[in-house]
């Protein structure tokens, strides 16, 4: 620790998570392709395990990290369910983006 | 090898510590969880001539069971030497509030399932799917409803969330079914990461995630800097706010109702939107009680958007799905005014409301499922034209649920107005009830216009047509209005078994097995 520059605290992991939570959020909002959506909210997650890693770190308590196996598992449930019903739609529409979806609207 | 591990084995003296599991509280979950599974193996195991309708038969008798099961529950917590218990290390409260929820949840699955019944094979679709991810989907809502943790509650919200996508982009022969689903889909994870952000910051703020000792922590320590717990605080809100649909976060509402099957839409109208509620109510009432000066502005501003922007809104639409999404935006902002009251009275309004608004538009949505023609097609207003000539008893029907969610008296829904409101005032707001009020007058005028539609056809009606009404969704339909007007003329049943129905925090028992009188059950 002491040959390095700075002292890597976890207040850098908390501002690590969050910036990557924004990109992915800010991502959703922006980017018009399902897939690349998708991805962003995987990023999303991702950024919210690596905020409880830290806490847990920081607290000195397991359960945060038990709660990374299951955001684990939800993530993967979500990607079952979600590529399911992108794939259904692209057969459709092959070229789809968020702006072609408007038969929906009012 | 073997020998030694097996001496090895049999030396330990240790035994694995493994937590107490009060099995009594899980019943209802695993009854719906196992049923479902259970469908799933019997289905793939006999051949597929399954006689029609058996798979809804099933179902319905699975969510009987669970209300079966449910009511020596009920007996317990009200019962003043046991009351409420916690099980799964204090996962899982199960007190009067998730009891109730339980079986307004329960209520819901069935009036879907036997609206699925007729629709499917319309649609020529009929299959176990549905109804097994519908009862999935009620499993994560009554964890949710009984949630004691916010990681528990999560899991909750994700297995009803995961499942009614799959519900919402069924129709495979449908663009709008699949456009909904991918809209719900993409906004109900960027929600959910939301929420789990919330649950996060909360538990760096708390050092827990479960919803006792953060109400301890919270009582019995002044946060230097609340910063964090308030963030947290907000994100868990958002993710509330997007599944209850309320505004600013309701843009997908209007677009997953009209596109998604109308039989997953009375589902997801009525069973998620109550488990959603309840697990509002849980976190910010219970857990962040001592929080209630922060949170309550926000829910009142949430509630008028809500409010406003739903009754509005709906005069507009010329779908009838479309409009009774919006309007169901507008229910959303009036238990929202309830949960904004933060009192005893506000809490039962808002059990009360949802249990009416159940009834009310899971009623709704059956008709709207009769009505619509092969395709899942023909939800517009003028479909309604000449319904009362052609189907005079499913028009009515229709008029009467209508009437309800306009709050008429003589009707479940103006007890349920009337109820927030009176707690609205009671706790102080009497600005939010007048706009509550003013709302549900002009949300009247869209419920008016679409009986209008039915009764008065104009010269230029259209051809009559033959409406199908199958058995099923017509029980469904007499269900519903037999407790819309029931309740609507002796709502004290209800309304006492919601005054009953209050959420406590229970801890974990000390001792496993036997509840420690000295840490009773206590109250925000």
């Amino acid at each position: 620790m002491t040959g390095s520059i700075a002292q890597v605290t976890p207040a850098w992991y908390l501002v690590l998570a969050s910036v990557v939570f924004a990109i992915g959020a800010v991502g959703l909002l922006v980017r018009r392709n399902p897939l690349v959506m998708f991805m962003c909210v995987e990023l999303m997650l991702n950024a919210v395990t690596l905020t409880f890693v830290t806490f847990s770190r920081m607290l000195n308590d397991v359960n945060g990290q038990t709660v990374v196996v299951f955001v684990l598992v939800v993530a993967a449930a979500e990607v079952v369910v979600g590529l399911g019903i992108i794939v259904a739609l692209l057969r459709k529409q092959p070229t789809a983006t968020a702006d072609d979806l408007t038969v929906l609207k009012g | 090898m073997l020998a030694t591990l097996g001496q090895e084995l049999s030396d330990s003296p240790v035994p694995i510590d493994t937590i107490d599991l009060a099995w009594s509280g899980l019943v209802p979950i695993m009854i719906l969880i196992g049923g479902a599974l259970l469908i799933l193996v019997v289905d793939s195991l006999v051949p597929r001539q399954v006689r029609p309708g058996s798979y809804a038969l099933a179902t319905v008798v699975l969510a009987a069971a669970g209300m079966v099961a449910s009511v020596p529950l009920w007996q317990q917590v009200q019962d003043g030497e046991r009351g409420p218990f916690s099980t799964a290390a204090s996962a899982i409260a199960v007190d009067g509030f998730s009891v109730f929820v339980t079986f307004v949840i329960l209520s819901a699955v069935i009036l879907a399932a036997l609206s699925f019944d007729g629709w499917l094979r319309r649609e020529e679709m009929d299959g176990a799917e549905p109804y097994v991810l519908m009862l999935l989907s009620a499993s994560g809502a009554v964890v949710m409803a009984s949630a004691n943790d916010l990681i528990v509650m999560f899991l909750g919200l994700e297995i009803l969330s995961i499942a009614l996508y799959v519900l919402a982009a069924m129709h495979l022969r449908k663009i709008t079914s699949q456009e909904a689903g991918v809209k719900y889909f993409v906004l109900g994870a960027f929600s959910s990461a939301f929420f789990l952000y919330g649950i996060a910051l909360i538990y760096g703020g708390t050092g827990s995630t479960n919803l006792v000792s953060i109400s301890d922590y919270l009582s019995a320590t002044v946060l230097g800097d609340s910063g964090l717990v308030l963030a947290g605080l907000a994100l868990l809100l958002v993710g509330f706010g997007f599944k209850v649909a309320a505004v600013p976060f309701h843009f997908w509402a209007p677009d997953v109702y009209q596109g998604a099957p109308t039989p997953s839409v009375a589902w997801m109208a009525s069973g998620v939107k109550v488990a959603a509620f309840a697990g509002l109510l849980r976190v910010f009432y219970l857990g962040f009680g001592t929080y209630r000066l922060d949170w309550q502005p926000v829910i009142l501003v949430l509630a008028v958007l809500t409010m406003l922007v739903g009754s509005v809104l709906a005069v507009v639409q010329t779908d009838v799905k479309r409009m009774l999404a919006y309007s169901s935006i507008n229910h959303a902002g009036f238990i929202l005014v309830a949960v904004q009251a933060a009192t005893a009275a506000g809490v039962q309004a808002a059990l009360f409301y949802l249990a009416a608004y159940t009834f009310m538009v899971a009623g709704s949505f059956g008709v709207i499922a009769v009505v619509s023609r092969k395709g899942d097609i023909g939800t517009s207003l003028d479909d309604y034209r000449g319904l009362s000539r052609d189907r005079p008893v499913l028009a009515f029907a229709f008029a009467l649920l209508l009437l309800a969610q306009a709050g008429v008296p003589l009707t479940s829904g103006f007890f349920a107005k009337f109820y927030v409101i009176t707690a609205a005032i009671e706790a102080g707001s009497s600005t939010l009830a007048i706009i509550a009020m003013v709302t549900a007058v002009i949300s009247s005028y869209v419920y008016l216009r679409i009986i209008v539609s039915m009764y008065v056809a104009g010269d230029d009606a259209p051809e009559p047509r033959t409406i199908p009404l199958p058995a099923a969704a017509g029980l469904a339909l007499v269900l519903s209005v037999m407790v819309t007007m029931s309740v609507g003329v002796f709502p004290g049943t209800l309304a006492s078994l919601a005054e009953d129905a209050t959420p406590v925090l229970v801890p974990e028992p000390v001792d496993p097995g036997a509840v420690d009188p000295s840490r009773a059950p206590t109250g925000p």
